[in-house]
């Protein structure tokens, strides 16, 4: 439970249309191919022999001839785990404004690989990316997304390519999980009398009954004033302060939906009418009659938020 | 008026367990049977039935079972153990007006074995009826048992009164001391010290598990009948000098939080005026009284709201032993239901009857006047019987 039921905290930048995602696409289209950070090691047989070995190609004609097999060729560009030199590419803005769009999965659909020579014992290479196209939305069996693909083409010291490569990935929006709690056990019973209290809680309003001719703020609502008979209900959101009148520390048999010990309270408000709730962030043998309390509003589940009480200024 | 012309001339009850092993209806039917045996009369002479609400009884299924005919009255009464005694008025006002001549009252439950009261039931708000909407009001916030309802009262009677938990504890020895010499008590020959009360597990601070009743399997049924009627019986009768219920302004099913200061029972005093004014008695012309007491600080409530004491003085009258056998006011001489059985207040209607009788087993001297009343904290009832 957090302090704040309604958002998950305010987004820095909002997430893009489609439409701005297939401009930003052709922006980054238009940088063409951008080069990259040199390889930090030239071309070499520790690399390969590992490389071999892991794959288990028993071939043994590369390390005989000094050459490094083909499909090693993101091996030397790869960026390490604690890589400091952030190796920028026209993929990088891409791939942040899908992931703010939501569309945060990512699956690997493409990956086409061609070889122009052997890359040889002692070149470094170089890579050179270039954002080639963004296609979608589209609806697939994982979600919502789109299909991004660039290319990459490394070359040696003299400028001539080695190998390139087509990569193309699916970023795409995850299933809205169903529930992010389990459902409350204790759940009020509601009805047209009362459900502009259940929804004030859910907006971080506590909202006390009037009556629309006298006045009367009434707690526990109900469909009509019994000062005045009206039937002409209003509500005042409430300054959310009170006092502890009375309060119980529950031990005792355990209760569906609650850790024991939890306090319940009754709180007077100073515009006069009395609520029960939970006395919170207070140890049980801190609660006291006649302590200020401030209310607070906790999420119990995807539906149900319950005004809380916990200790405040006067 | 209602005074001295109805007396309960029955009363009959099961044994009282934590497992009855038998059906609820099986435990109303042999409770019944047993007042009318007590009575001398015949389940051809019962016209009249009442229970409470909340028995899962009906009155139909009890006079099939027990050979009862036809039924010119029949009703129930609400709001839990406060109808105790609310069916012996409705009973006695049926009997007064001719609607029946002899009118059966019980209430039968496996409240152990079965479905227990005290257990959390997230079902209280399931449907938004007025009792479901007022429980969704606390129910929510975990505040959903008995115990936890009747210890917020309890607090703030304590914050009032400078009263402490030994004052709640007073009770509950008193009412242990009691059973302890009642064969029929759950608790016969096992009373407690303060100190063990004190030392007794937190169920609902500030209430210990030995301020809150016991739960029990039983049943416990009574005859009402004309005054007049009833001394042509078998036993002397209980005369209903008294009989009333009540309900205060803002009143909740044991959350009337949102009125007054919370230290009393409203109720429970508009109950208590209602009782001397029908009877012309006082306070000092009760021997005994049998209070309700599902929680210990509802004992104290009651004693100031009848008048037995003046407000925050019940502590005071419970020093020393007052309202042990011996003392100044006597209170449940069975035990209780912290003591006897929880039998939803109607075991206590028929300890009032046998004190009357002389026949109880802790008998206190020259008993010609009894006051019991029903469940606190919600709408209830009370009555005052007499010798005669």
């Amino acid at each position: 439970m957090t302090g704040d039921p309604m958002t998950d905290g305010p987004m820095t930048d909002g997430p893009m249309t489609d439409e701005e995602l297939h401009e930003l696409a052709d922006k980054q289209a238009a940088l063409g191919e951008v080069r990259g950070v040199p390889a930090p090691d030239p071309v070499n047989i520790p690399m390969i022999r590992h490389w071999l070995a892991a794959m288990g190609d028993q071939n043994p004609a590369y390390l005989d001839k000094g050459v490094a097999p083909p499909a090693m060729a993101q091996v030397w560009t790869m960026q390490g785990p604690r890589a400091t030199a952030k190796d920028r590419s026209p993929v990088d803005d891409m791939m942040a404004a899908l992931n703010a769009g939501g569309y945060t999965g990512v699956v690997a659909t493409n990956c086409e690989q061609t070889y122009h020579r052997y890359a040889r014992l002692g070149e470094r290479l170089t890579p050179a990316t270039r954002f080639s196209g963004l296609a979608g939305p589209k609806r697939t069996a994982l979600g919502v997304g789109f299909f991004a693909t660039w290319n990459v083409t490394w070359y040696a010291e003299d400028d001539e390519p080695v190998a390139e490569m087509l990569f193309r990935v699916l970023k795409f929006r995850p299933p809205a999980r169903k529930t992010t709690k389990d459902p409350y056990p204790l759940q009020p019973a509601i009805n047209q009398d009362t459900a502009f209290f259940w929804e004030g809680v859910k907006e971080g309003e506590l909202r006390i009954q009037s009556c629309a001719d006298c006045g009367l703020l009434r707690h526990p609502p109900g469909p009509l004033c019994p000062h005045c008979r009206s039937t002409g209900r209003s509500h005042t959101v409430v300054s959310g302060r009170g006092t502890l009148y009375s309060y119980v520390v529950h031990h005792h048999p355990p209760v569906p939906g609650r850790e024991t010990p939890f306090v319940v309270g009754v709180v007077e408000l100073p515009e006069g009418v009395r609520i029960v709730g939970n006395v919170v962030d207070c140890p049980p043998e801190e609660v006291r009659i006649g302590m200020s309390l401030r209310v607070t509003y906790r999420r119990m589940d995807d539906e149900l938020v319950l005004p809380m009480w916990t200790p405040g200024e006067p | 008026m209602l005074s001295g012309r109805t007396a309960i001339a029955g009363i009959g009850a099961t044994e009282f367990s934590k497992k009855s092993g038998r059906s609820e209806l099986r435990l109303a039917a042999e409770a019944v049977l047993s007042a009318l045996d007590d009575a001398g009369l015949s389940p051809a002479d019962v016209d009249g039935m009442v229970t409470y609400s909340q028995d899962s009884n009906q009155e139909i299924a009890v006079a099939r079972e027990t050979g009862i005919g036809d039924l010119t009255f029949f009703s129930r009464v609400e709001y839990g153990g406060g109808a105790a005694c609310g069916t012996v008025a409705h009973a006695a006002m049926a009997v007064a007006t001719g609607m029946a001549r002899n009118v059966v009252c019980y209430r039968a439950f496996n409240e152990r074995s079965g479905r227990r009261f005290g257990q959390p039931n997230s079902r209280l708000t399931g449907e938004p009826t007025s009792q479901g909407l007022e429980m969704s009001w606390h129910v929510p916030f975990g505040l959903m048992t008995p115990a936890a309802w009747v210890a917020m009262f309890a607090r703030r009677y304590m914050h009032r009164y400078n009263a402490t938990s030994e004052d709640f504890g007073r009770v509950a020895v008193a009412m242990r001391r009691h059973a302890a010499t009642n064969p029929a008590a759950w608790f016969h020959q096992r009373p407690i010290t303060l100190e063990e009360h004190q030392a007794s597990r937190w169920i609902v601070e500030p209430l210990h598990l030995l301020d809150c009743c016991q739960e029990s399997d039983g049943a416990v049924a009574l005859v009402v009948t004309s005054a007049e009627r009833a001394r042509d019986l078998r036993r002397s009768p209980a005369v209903i000098t008294a009989a009333a219920q009540g309900s205060g302004a803002g009143q909740m099913m044991m959350t009337s939080y949102y009125r007054d200061d919370m230290s009393g029972l409203p109720e429970m005093s508009l109950v208590g005026r209602q009782l001397w004014e029908m009877s012309g008695l006082s306070p000092r012309d009760i021997q005994t009284a049998i209070l309700y007491d599902h929680f210990t600080p509802f004992v104290l409530a009651q004693l100031e709201e009848l008048g037995f004491c003046g407000r925050g003085e019940a502590p005071e009258l419970l020093k020393d032993g007052g309202i042990e056998l011996d003392g100044r006011l006597p209170v449940n001489p069975h035990g209780g239901q912290l003591g006897e059985a929880y039998i939803h207040g109607m075991n206590g209607i028929a300890e009032a009857v046998r004190q009357i009788r002389g026949t109880a087993a802790n008998q206190l001297p020259a008993v010609a006047h009894v006051l019991v009343t029903a469940g606190t904290g919600v709408p209830t009832s009370g009555l005052i019987l007499s010798a005669g």
